[in-house]
C-alpha cells in the first residue's frame, strides 16, 4: 500500500484517483468529464479548444468514451462500447514530458526493473478535428498501455505552442496491473467479499443494453434528422456569436460539433453510411470543428486580446 | 589530423526512418566538411531508437589557406579608378601583380583568406543540418520552432576530444549524453569515439544496428534450438525490432495450442503485425505454439513478468483471430457478395460488387482463350473478392486471398477454386512467384487486366514516380504470368472490350480502341523494362511493337529473343547494315521523286548476275520467313533472311542503283523495298540501333 492509502493496482478507481493525485502535484487542473456523448477524450473541449492559441494550460480528467462500432454485448473480454480515457493535456509540452510520464505509470505501480516499456512509432490523426500530431503508442510488456501525442495542427490551425497529450486506456492498465484476462473481472472499489465490486457489477448490463441499441435499436433515420440539426445549429452559433472582434459563443458552437461527431459514429457503427457519403460526412464535421477552433481562436481562453490582435 | 564525434539525441525515433536518417546525417556532414575545403577520412553512421551518431576520421584542424585573385583596373587607368578598385578588393597596391593581355597590363588584386579553423565550420554547418534535416515527417515541440523527428533533447560535437560550442534552438552542444533509458540513466561525458561506444555498451547501448541484428539472430537461433525449434526466418521484421530497442533481450513466450487450429499465416500475421514478436516451427515445417519476443530491458525476475506480460497480449489477439475466423466460416463467401456493394474500389469505377460482376466475364473469356475450365474460372471470379467484408480481413487486410482460400476449402468448394481465390492477387512484386494454377491464372490476368483498363478508360495513369494504384506492378505481373506460362493471350481486343464496358469511361465519344492501343503501348514499355533487366535491347521491342497491332506478349518476347540471338551473329550485323542502307537509299530516292518504288521488279530488266541473284534470295527468303513466322519458328526465319547477306553485300558492291536509265533505276529500287518487306515480315529493322 502506498503512502496515500490508494491502492492503484488493486482497484480501478483508485488507479484514477493515484493518476489525478499525480497529475495535480504537477499541477494540473483536475476536470471533471465532459457531459456530452464522446469518442475519445481529445474531443473534450479541455483538450481540442485548449491546444488552440497561445495560453498555456495543463489540465487532467477521466473521459467516458463511446465507441458504438466495439460493443459486443458483454461478451468480448477485451471490447467495449464505453470505456474510459484518462487524458493529460500539457501545453506547451514540457521537454521532459516523457519522464514525467514514466513518473505516471511508476504512481500506479509499474515497476521498471520488471517490465518492458516502449514509444513505438504511431501517428495520429482526426479527420473530424481536422487534427494531426507525432507520438507513439506506449507498450508495456508488449501491451498499449497510452497514446503519447505532440499536437502539430488543431481544426485545421496551427499549434503554437505545441500541446503535448496523454492518453491513458483505463480499462486496459487496470487489467494489466490487476492481472486479470477479462475487463469485468476488474475490481472497481478495492473491497473484498461481499463488498467487493467488480467492473462488471458497475458495467455489464450497460454493455448489453448500448449494444442492442447500438447495432439493432437506434433509428436511423432520427439519428440523419438529429445530425442535420446538429450541423445547422453549430453553424446558426457561429454565425451569431460572430462580432468583429471577439467571438461569443465558441464553447455552445461546439458542443453542436461534438453532437454531430457522435451522431456520425452511431450512424457508422449502424453501417447505414456507405462508403463514398462516410467521406463527406468526415468533411461536414470536419468543417464544423474548423469553424468552432477559429472562433475560440477570437476567445480570451484562446488567446484573443481585444485590440491587439487586428 | 582529428575525429570529429556527432551524436544527436533525441526522443524515439520512428524504426522504419532509423537507417536512413543516419546515412543522411553522414552524408550531410561529409559533404559540408567537403565543399568547406577539408578533406576528410573515413566517416561511419550509427543509430539507435533515440541517437543518430556520425564519426568522421582524420580532419584537419583548418581549411587549406586560399588566395582570390581579383582583375582590375588597367595600369594606366586614372588613380581614382586605382584607389576604388584597392578600397573595394581590401588591398593595397602592394598585394597587385599585374597581368596583361591584347589591351595592356592591368591590375589584379591578390586576396588571401587564411584557412578557417575547423571547429568554426562546424559551428556553422551542424545547426545548419539540424535546421534543414530531410526527415520523412518532422514535429515542433513546446514552443520552439525548429523541426525534428520526436523532440531533440542534447548534442555532441568533439573534434579531437574537444566539445565545438554552438546553440541551436535553447540546446547547447556538448559532450555528454547518456545511455539507456533504464538500465544506463547516468550521464557520460565523451571524449573519443572508441570511449563513447565503450561507455554506452557500459550503460546498455549497443550502438551499432547490425550489431544488435545479428545479436537478435543468434540469440534467437539458440533459443528456438534450445526448444527444438526453428526461428521462421523474417528480415524485416529483425530490422525493424532491432530499432525499437537499445540493448535487446530475446525472449521465448507461447500460447495455447488449440489457437494452432487457426491458419498459420493468420497466426503468424497476427503476431508478427500486432506483436512484433518472431514465430517458431518444429522439425517438421510445422508452426509451433512458442514465439520469441525481443525486449529492451534485462528484467530483474529474468524477463518473467514480461513473459507474461507478453503472453497475455498475444492471447487476447489470438482469440480475437479465432473469434473470426470461427465467424466467418459461418457465412458462405457467396452470401457475403451482396455485402461488396459497401466496398469502393475507386469512386468513378464503382463498387467491389460491380467489379466482381466485370471479373466474372472477363475471366470466362480469358479461360475461353487459354484452356481453363470455364466454371470454375467463372466461380473463382465470383467468389475472389468476398473475403474482403470478411472479419478477418477487416482485421488484417494484408491477409485477404488468402483467407478466401481458406473459407472457400472450409466450406467445401473445388481445390483450384481456392487455389484462384488465394494466388489471384499474385504476383505482388518483381521477386514474388506467379500463379501455379491455371485457373488461378486467369483470375489474376482478369483481375490486373479489369484495373489498367478501368484507369486508362479514366484517363487517370501513372505519371513519373506517382503511380498509386500500382498499374505498372500490375502490367508486369500480367507479362510474367503469360511468359512463365506460355500463355497465348491477344491483348487487344480484351482491352478494347474492357475499356468500353468501363464505368470510368464517361466521354460517350471517346475511342475506345485508341485508349486500348494507348494502354498497349504501356505494355510494350514495361515489356521493354522487363527484358532489359535481362539484358536485352530496348530497341529491340521498338523494332518488333513497329510492325503495328503485336498484341501477343508471348510472341513478342519470342520474336524478340530470336531476332537478339541473329543480330549478335556476324550474318545479322553485316544483314541489318544492308538493309539500313537500302532503307536509306530508298528514302532519299523516294523524297526525291515524290513517288513510292513499290511492287515486284521486273525480271527483265534484272541484268546483272549480283542483282538477278538478288532478286533469287529475296523472293526465296520472304516465302520462308513467312512460313516460319506462320507456325511461329521465328529462329528458321531469321535463318531464312541470314540467307540474303551475302547476296545483298554483293548488290551494294557490284550494282549501280543510280543508273542512268530510269527503267534500271526503278527496277533497282524495287528491288531494295523488296528486301525491306522480307524483314518487315520479323520486324522493323529501321527502328534497330547500330
Amino acid at each position: 500500500m502506498s503512502t496515500t492509502g490508494l491502492q492503484p493496482t488493486r482497484s480501478f478507481q483508485d488507479l484514477i484517483l493515484t493518476l489525478h493525485q499525480y497529475w495535480a502535484a504537477y499541477g494540473c487542473v483536475i476536470l471533471q468529464p465532459y457531459d456530452m456523448e464522446v469518442g475519445a477524450g481529445t474531443f473534450h473541449p479541455a483538450t481540442t479548444l485548449r491546444s488552440v492559441g497561445s495560453k498555456p494550460w495543463k489540465a487532467a480528467y477521466v473521459q467516458p468514451s463511446r465507441r458504438p462500432g466495439d460493443g459486443r454485448y458483454g461478451e468480448n473480454p477485451n471490447r467495449v462500447q464505453q470505456h474510459h480515457q484518462y487524458q493529460v493535456i500539457l501545453k506547451p509540452s514540457p521537454i521532459d514530458l516523457q519522464d514525467l510520464y514514466l513518473g505516471s505509470l511508476k504512481a500506479i505501480g509499474i515497476d521498471f526493473d520488471h517490465h518492458d516499456i516502449r514509444f513505438v512509432e504511431d501517428d495520429w490523426e482526426s479527420p473530424t478535428l481536422g487534427a494531426w500530431g507525432l507520438g507513439w503508442e506506449v507498450w508495456c510488456d508488449g501491451m498499449e498501455v497510452s497514446q503519447f501525442t505532440y499536437f502539430q495542427q488543431v481544426g485545421g490551425l496551427e499549434c503554437q505552442p505545441v500541446s503535448g497529450e496523454l492518453t491513458y486506456g483505463l480499462e486496459r492498465l487496470a487489467m494489466y496491473v490487476q492481472g486479470v484476462d477479462s475487463i469485468y473481472d476488474l475490481n472497481f472499489n478495492g473491497a473484498e467479499g461481499d463488498q467487493k465490486m467488480t467492473y462488471g457489477d458497475v458495467f455489464l448490463q450497460s454493455e448489453q443494453e448500448h449494444s442492442r441499441y447500438n447495432f439493432e435499436q437506434a433509428n436511423t433515420k432520427m439519428l440523419f434528422a438529429h445530425f442535420t440539426d446538429a450541423e445547422t445549429e453549430c453553424k446558426s452559433i457561429l454565425d451569431a456569436g460572430k462580432t468583429d472582434g471577439r467571438h461569443l459563443m465558441a464553447l455552445p458552437a461546439y458542443d453542436q460539433c461534438i453532437k454531430a461527431s457522435h451522431i456520425f459514429n452511431l450512424l457508422d457503427a449502424r453501417g447505414v453510411i456507405s462508403v463514398t457519403e462516410r467521406q463527406s460526412y468526415i468533411l461536414r464535421v470536419r468543417e464544423l470543428a474548423k469553424g468552432c477552433c477559429e472562433a475560440w481562436a477570437k476567445t480570451a481562453g484562446g488567446g484573443y486580446q481585444e485590440g491587439k490582435n487586428d | 589530423m582529428s575525429e570529429l564525434l556527432i551524436e544527436l539525441f533525441s526522443e524515439e525515433i520512428p524504426a522504419r526512418m532509423q537507417s536512413r536518417a543516419s546515412e543522411d546525417l553522414r552524408n550531410l556532414v561529409c559533404n559540408g566538411l567537403e565543399k568547406a575545403g577539408l578533406a576528410i577520412g573515413t566517416a561511419k553512421a550509427f543509430v539507435t531508437p533515440r541517437r543518430l551518431t556520425v564519426v568522421v576520421e582524420d580532419i584537419p584542424a583548418t581549411t587549406p589557406d586560399i588566395v582570390d585573385e581579383r582583375k582590375g583596373p588597367r595600369t594606366d587607368a586614372p588613380e581614382r579608378a586605382i584607389e576604388g578598385f584597392l578600397k573595394s578588393a581590401g588591398v593595397t597596391l602592394d598585394d597587385c601583380i599585374t597581368g596583361e593581355d591584347k589591351k595592356g597590363q592591368f591590375y589584379i588584386a591578390r586576396i588571401e583568406k587564411p584557412g578557417k579553423p575547423t571547429t568554426e565550420i562546424l559551428a556553422e554547418l551542424i545547426p545548419e543540418i539540424i535546421q534543414k534535416f530531410p526527415w520523412p515527417k518532422s514535429m515542433r515541440w513546446g514552443t520552439g520552432s525548429l523541426r525534428w523527428v520526436r523532440p531533440l533533447h542534447s548534442i555532441i560535437c568533439i573534434l579531437d576530444g574537444q566539445p565545438v560550442e554552438f546553440e541551436i534552438a535553447g540546446i547547447k552542444s556538448g559532450n555528454q549524453t547518456i545511455g539507456h533509458r533504464f538500465m544506463g540513466p547516468d550521464t557520460i561525458t565523451v571524449s573519443s569515439f572508441g570511449q563513447y561506444k565503450t561507455a554506452l555498451a557500459d550503460q546498455f547501448v549497443m550502438l551499432d544496428a547490425g550489431e544488435r541484428i545479428s545479436f537478435i539472430q543468434s540469440e534467437a537461433e539458440k533459443l528456438a534450438k534450445s526448444s527444438s525449434l526453428q526461428l521462421i526466418d523474417d528480415q524485416g521484421l529483425l530490422k525493424e525490432v532491432s530499432g525499437l530497442v537499445e540493448w535487446p533481450v530475446v525472449l521465448m513466450g507461447e500460447f495455447d495450442a488449440s489457437f494452432l487450429e487457426v491458419p498459420p499465416e493468420v497466426v503468424v500475421t497476427t503476431i508478427k503485425a500486432h506483436q512484433k514478436c518472431f514465430c517458431l516451427k518444429d522439425a517438421d515445417g510445422k508452426l509451433a505454439n512458442k514465439y520469441l519476443l525481443v525486449s529492451n530491458m534485462i528484467a530483474r525476475d529474468g524477463g518473467k513478468k514480461i513473459i507474461e506480460g507478453n503472453n497475455r497480449v498475444i492471447a487476447a489477439r489470438l482469440s480475437d483471430a479465432k473469434f473470426f475466423w470461427d465467424q466467418d466460416k459461418k457465412t458462405p463467401l457467396e452470401n457475403r457478395l451482396p455485402e461488396l456493394k459497401k466496398i469502393t474500389f475507386h469512386a468513378r469505377l464503382g463498387s467491389q460488387r460491380k467489379r466482381v460482376k466485370r471479373l466474372e466475364k472477363l475471366s470466362t473469356d480469358i479461360a475461353r482463350i487459354i484452356g481453363a475450365n470455364e466454371e470454375k474460372t467463372r466461380l473463382a471470379a465470383r467468389l475472389c473478392k468476398a473475403d474482403l467484408v470478411t472479419g478477418m480481413v477487416s482485421e488484417l487486410p494484408e491477409l485477404q486471398g488468402l483467407m478466401g482460400k481458406y473459407y472457400a476449402l472450409a466450406e467445401g468448394l473445388d481445390n483450384d477454386v481456392a487455389i484462384a481465390l488465394g494466388d489471384h492477387y499474385k504476383p505482388q512484386g518483381p521477386s514474388d512467384a506467379v500463379p501455379q494454377n491455371l485457373i488461378a491464372q486467369t483470375v489474376s490476368l482478369a483481375d490486373k487486366i479489369d484495373t489498367l483498363a478501368g484507369f486508362w478508360a479514366m484517363d487517370e495513369k501513372p505519371t513519373g514516380s506517382k503511380d498509386p494504384y500500382a498499374l505498372r506492378r500490375a502490367a508486369l505481373g500480367i507479362i510474367r504470368i503469360i511468359e512463365e506460362n506460355s500463355l497465348r493471350l491477344p491483348l487487344l481486343k480484351i482491352l478494347d472490350d474492357q475499356i468500353a464496358a468501363s464505368p470510368g469511361l464517361t466521354d460517350d465519344e471517346a475511342d475506345s480502341k485508341a485508349i486500348a492501343r494507348d494502354l498497349l503501348s504501356f505494355f510494350a514499355d514495361r515489356l521493354k523494362v522487363h527484358l532489359r533487366d535481362r539484358g536485352m535491347r530496348h530497341d529491340l521491342i521498338d523494332a518488333v511493337f513497329g510492325l503495328g497491332d503485336q498484341d501477343d506478349l508471348l510472341m513478342i518476347i519470342k520474336r524478340v529473343q530470336a531476332l537478339g540471338e541473329f543480330l549478335d551473329t556476324d550474318d545479322g550485323k553485316n544483314l541489318l547494315a544492308g538493309v539500313k542502307r537500302a532503307v536509306n537509299i530508298l528514302r532519299i530516292e523516294e523524297k526525291k521523286d515524290g513517288q513510292k518504288h513499290d511492287g515486284n521488279p521486273l525480271p527483265n530488266l534484272l541484268v546483272l548476275g549480283e542483282e538477278k541473284e538478288l532478286h533469287r534470295a529475296v523472293t526465296a527468303a520472304m516465302a520462308q520467313t513467312i512460313n516460319a513466322v506462320k507456325t511461329e519458328d521465328f529462329a528458321s526465319a531469321m535463318t531464312a533472311l541470314a540467307r540474303l547477306r551475302k547476296p545483298v553485300d554483293e548488290f551494294f558492291d557490284k550494282v549501280t542503283v543510280n543508273a542512268d536509265d530510269p527503267n534500271f533505276r526503278d527496277n533497282r529500287l524495287k528491288l531494295l523495298n523488296r528486301i525491306r518487306e522480307a524483314t518487315l515480315s520479323v520486324a522493323d529493322f529501321s527502328r534497330i540501333e547500330g
